[in-house]
């Protein structure tokens, strides 16, 4: 707050006092609702009067002034260039003329429907995403991502109205292979698993993915599962592995929303071009073609020291910019894993997921979200109910799931397997339609499609039987 | 073939798994059975245990008085007192939310470690710093026994090492031993810390060497062993493993990624083809 107003961009005046923002970006990092990872990069707003005030200001930004006063230099970032060439000026058209503020009443009026929402999707840039969502409550985040619909399809199709995936998530601190066959037969049995069986590996190398990947699509294709296998590994080690003729469904990859925070990740656009190009040339997707995996989350562009003083929500909304240019057939967020420098509590964990859900709907991905905490961070159990329960009123894509909660490698808790069948059961959600006939083919399900049956299905009892007895 | 698995409904509003014995293989909660779809209270009650067991890894304070009255029991222990030292960060609540200040020093530590300096005039081979990091219990624990282990071979031998005095962190991060390091001009740092805790391990130690130890130093000046307690990596594992760096350290007077840990060449280990028991061959 100061009375010489010159040096300022923005300006806003509140009976006789004037509060001033330097540039765009220093104008959204102040309006945006208050976050530890926002405080510790030295952004945030000083006071709620400023963040509040900061916000009135930012509803009064044009759309257009956002495709002119870039919050990462062009010259210097990929990304940015990415957000300004690939521009739809025709999809923007039915909404160039609004502010930020506008663009809020006009998301949530009865003029967004689903069909309009999808049309305008690719002149909607990350940064006037990340604004909207600076000044809309949770209940706008949720009702707008409900009319955000996105169909995804490889071996099951992911993101239809009314529908919940899972990603069956059996990690295990030394890869074991029978640990992990372990939990993918829970998974399974709990109706777990149609975004994806997807592992992340202890041991980070090529002859571990391939070996991973091997395991995964013998299960898929032994019990017939309408879905699709993933290893988490580097963007660079699944080249390899395709390469070496591994059976690669998914390419996976932690995506940031700066150049310099991909390159601290070791990889660039070209390296995802070239990996979306080699799965594809795989062809083994049978219901779609959308190849690409994608991991994002708040505050890795300040872990990485490469956020050029942008908040982290508006850094990771750009990061969608790039998981839009390569069709995912998955993204989801890991909201609550990079601690509580970054997002503090509960609170602040459910705030970020709500918004990160709703920008990346907003700009067309299939977005679902690792609903987690760790245990240095002020949040619990219940904290994750509530926001699985909000994220899946909102129509979110997808949930983790990984026996009770627990994921004993990386060390955090995430939703688990009965979390899903709790959601699914409390809002009448279904999994992806191929997968959920194969449930009840197999008589995973009982005939009402939402309880279990309690006999273990003809398929495994083999396998099972044999593994008990010792045999 | 003799059925071993349920056919019919029970009265019991527990349905259990009866693959929960696959826990064998795994630590996953995998055959909890269930409620409906719910865990059964018993595993509910269990994980808010292990919760409950984590949280309080992460905010019950280093018992540093009690630790350093250990520490100068034991015969290998450095002649001169342990430095009890603090970072920045005042309290639990800051040290979560500003790394920055668990990285450094505060002013007072600061001006022990350099009056010493002033006054000693001792180089030492390497400094020993531990820290509470993110779960003291995991210090407590395992500090003791582990440098037990490996301190006494380190110290005899052909070319021994010369151990500067014990200096104990509280509210401290990895990094921070670079600045003791620095301080103290040791050639080498190996930092003992409390890692962030699992629901299934609060008590787990990591440890990190640098050769030259010096503020600023990224993560890629360092060599990392993690997971060090008894249901992890055992003490004479981790101080074998501790005892090649080290050497390997010196030899080449350097550490981090130009420092690969070759104790354990073979990552992958030869599977049989049975391993993985949803594939089996039908026998009729």
């Amino acid at each position: 707050m100061t009375n010489n107003t010159t040096q300022f961009r923005f300006r806003h005046t509140v009976g006789e006092r004037t509060f001033g923002f330097k540039s765009l970006a220093e104008l959204m990092a102040k309006a945006t609702p208050a976050r530890s990872g926002d405080r510790l990069a030295g952004i945030a707003a000083d006071t709620a009067e400023e963040r509040a005030i900061a916000q009135m200001t930012l509803a009064d930004v044009p759309l257009k002034l956002f495709l002119e006063e870039l919050v990462v230099p062009y010259e210097q970032d990929e990304i940015t260039r990415l957000i300004i060439d690939e521009h739809d000026a025709i999809a923007f058209a039915p909404i160039s003329h609004l502010t930020v503020g506008g663009f809020r009443d006009w998301l949530l009026s009865d003029m967004a429907t689903p069909s309009t929402l999808q049309k305008v999707r690719q002149g909607i840039t990350p940064e006037m995403a990340a604004a909207v969502s600076k000044i809309m409550r949770n209940q706008d985040l949720i009702l707008v991502s409900k009319k955000c619909h996105v169909k995804t399809a490889f071996r099951s199709t992911i993101g239809l109205p009314g529908h919940l995936s899972t990603r069956l998530q059996p990690n295990h601190p030394t890869d074991d292979l029978t640990g992990i066959a372990a939990s993918i037969l829970d998974g399974l049995m709990y109706a777990n698993g149609d975004a994806v069986i997807g592992i992340n590996p202890a041991t980070d190398n090529v002859a571990q993915a391939c070996r991973l990947m091997k395991m995964m699509d013998e299960v898929i294709q032994h019990y017939e599962i309408p879905t699709q296998s993933c290893v988490l590994t580097h963007v660079t080690n699944t080249i390899e592995c395709i390469e070496q003729g591994a059976p690669v469904d998914l390419v996976f990859q932690s995506i940031g929303g700066t150049q310099a925070t991909n390159d601290s990740f070791g990889f660039n656009l070209a390296t995802l071009a070239d990996a979306r190009e080699a799965a594809l040339s795989l062809k083994r997707g049978t219901v779609g073609d959308n190849v690409m995996y994608f991991e994002t989350g708040q505050g890795s562009s300040l872990s990485a020291n490469a956020h050029h003083n942008v908040d982290q929500q508006t850094c990771e909304a750009r990061a969608y910019a790039v998981a839009r240019k390569f069709k995912p057939l998955l993204i989801n967020t890991v909201v609550g894993f990079i601690g509580p420098e970054y997002l503090f509590d509960g609170k602040e964990i459910a705030r970020a997921g709500l918004e990160d859900h709703f920008c990346a709907k907003l700009l067309g991905l299939p977005m679902g979200c690792d609903v987690c905490y760790t245990n240095h961070a002020q949040a619990d159990q219940n904290d994750m109910d509530n926001l699985m329960t909000l994220l899946a009123v909102a129509g979110c894509t997808f949930i983790m799931g990984i026996p009770g909660s627990d994921d004993i490698m990386l060390n955090y808790q995430t939703t688990s397997f009965h979390d899903a069948m709790y959601v699914r059961q409390a809002l009448g959600l279904k999994p992806a339609p191929e997968f959920d006939q194969w449930l009840q083919h197999t008589h995973i399900f009982n005939d009402d499609q939402f309880t279990l049956n309690h006999k273990i299905p003809a398929a495994f009892e083999h396998s099972l039987t044999n593994m008990l007895k010792g045999n | 073939m003799k059925r071993i698995f349920p056919t019919h409904p029970t009265n019991d509003p527990v349905i259990e798994n009866p693959w929960q014995r696959l826990r064998e293989f795994t630590d996953a909660r995998i055959g909890l059975g269930r409620a409906g779809v719910s865990v059964p209270t018993k595993h509910l009650l269990a994980f808010q245990l292990a919760h409950a067991q984590a949280i309080d890894a992460v905010h019950t304070p280093l018992n540093a008085t009690e630790l350093i009255h250990q520490l100068t029991q034991q015969s290998w222990s450095p002649p001169s007192q342990p430095f009890r030292l603090h970072s920045r960060a005042e309290h639990r609540e800051m040290y979560l939310q500003r790394p920055d200040y668990g990285r450094q020093l505060n002013k007072a530590s600061e001006q022990t470690l350099e009056d010493h300096a002033y006054l000693s005039d001792e180089t030492y081979d390497v400094a020993f710093v531990i820290v509470d990091g993110l779960s003291a219990l995991a210090i407590e624990e395992n500090v003791l026994p582990f440098l037990n282990e490996l301190v006494p071979t380190l110290t005899s031998g052909p070319a021994p090492w010369t151990i500067a005095p014990l200096c104990i962190v509280e509210q401290g991060r990895v990094a921070i031993g670079d600045h003791v390091g620095e301080l103290l001009h040791a050639k080498c740092v190996v930092v003992l810390v409390g890692e962030r805790p699992g629901l299934s391990s609060p008590d787990s130690m990591g440890l990190y060497l640098t050769w030259g130890p010096k503020v600023g130093n990224t993560d890629a000046y360092r060599n990392c062993i993690s997971n060090i307690r008894p249901a992890g990596l055992n003490y004479p594992e981790a101080s074998r493993k501790a005892r090649y760096l080290l050497n390997e350290a010196r030899t080449k007077q350097l550490s981090g990624v130009q420092l690969k840990d070759r104790t354990d060449e073979s990552v992958i280990e030869h599977d049989n083809d049975n391993n993985n028991f949803l594939i089996t061959k039908k026998k009729t």
